[in-house]
């Protein structure tokens, strides 16, 4: 199944495709940022692949100088009873990523838990708040600079008396 | 003339009150995580809290004066606790169930309130995570404690129950 899907990808979308892994057959593919949204499209709507289920979309935050965060989107084929993994690059300077919400709906919350936690900016997406921290929170708590114990009196506590 | 010396008792009308208020503490239930389960259990019938008058578990603020805070309060929730507290009418009491609560237990994360003291006076600190209900009974009879001593609400000294362990 994976050598099917690889070689599909391949032949429609040759230029979309940073890399491919496999490992322990389990396949992740990189796929430019802007191209997002078509390959998941095209992972839906194929009469074999059927990827019909976004099961997670998740930040990931690596601390390096380029392509810091990543967002990966786990996808499975309910037809096929199958995995398989999409990842994006997402430069720190550059947090904008298109939504897939036009392809799967249940990307909605999943990309509001990704834009809470590593304010990742998920562009079209129809309802873009926090869903975690509170209205307002300046901060990204999932980022690695963002410390453990919190900014003291970034979330205001109620009064003592 | 009959004799009423057996049906009589003569009190002071302050040990009176005092009296009424500790065998009729009802709990305010703030369950907000794993330590609420014990808290059923301590109103449940091998516990039974109706023991002690405190059988009305009230879901409204308003007709209770004992808060049991029990679970993982959160920066978001913090303000819900108080709102709650702040409806109920004095004297009124606190009693912080489990670790997460009184310290933030396990949770040092920026997300979970270090303590539920910082936001509002406790007056009984249960140990436990999640405490044993006989351990939260025993929280419930030092706040009986207090009232029958008279003192104040979240002002004396703080009590601190230990964690027990069943064999």
């Amino acid at each position: 199944m994976n050598q099917r899907i690889v070689e599909k990808l391949q032949s429609h979308f040759a230029d979309s495709i940073v890399s491919v892994n496999e490992f322990r057959e389990e396949l992740t593919i990189v796929i430019k940022k802007n191209d997002i949204v078509k390959v998941c499209q095209f992972l839906r709507d194929d009469d074999e692949l059927k990827f019909d289920s976004l099961r997670d979309v998740c930040g990931a935050d690596y601390y390096r100088p380029e392509g810091r965060f990543e967002v990966v989107y786990n996808l499975y084929s309910l037809k096929n009873k199958f995995r398989m993994r999409l990842k994006v690059r997402v430069e720190e300077e550059n947090v904008h990523v298109p939504s897939v919400t036009c392809v799967w709906q249940s990307a909605d919350w999943a990309e509001r838990e990704a834009y809470d936690m590593f304010g990742i900016i998920f562009d079209n997406h129809p309802d873009l708040r926090r869903i975690y921290m509170p209205e307002g929170f300046e901060y990204h708590p999932l980022r690695k600079e963002f410390p453990l114990m919190g900014i003291p009196g970034s979330l205001p506590l109620p009064r003592k008396n | 003339m009959a004799d009423f010396s057996d049906l009589l008792v003569f009190t002071k009308l302050d040990e009176l009150i005092k009296f009424a208020r500790k065998n009729s503490l009802w709990p305010m239930p703030m369950g907000i995580s794993c330590c609420a389960i014990e808290m059923m259990a301590f109103a449940g019938p091998r516990f039974d809290v109706s023991r002690f008058g405190s059988e009305a578990f009230r879901f409204s603020p308003r007709q209770s004066d004992l808060m049991i805070v029990a679970g993982t309060v959160t920066y978001k929730m913090s303000h819900v606790v108080r709102k709650i507290y702040d409806q109920m009418p004095d004297p009124k009491w606190v009693i912080a169930m489990g670790a997460c609560t009184s310290s933030g237990g396990m949770y040092r994360s920026y997300s979970v309130v270090q303590g539920i003291d910082q936001f509002i006076p406790v007056d009984v600190y249960v140990a436990g995570c999640p405490p044993r209900p006989d351990n939260l009974l025993k929280g419930l009879m030092e706040i009986q404690k207090k009232i029958a001593r008279g003192e104040k609400p979240g002002q004396k000294e703080k009590i601190y129950i230990e964690e027990t362990f069943q064999v």
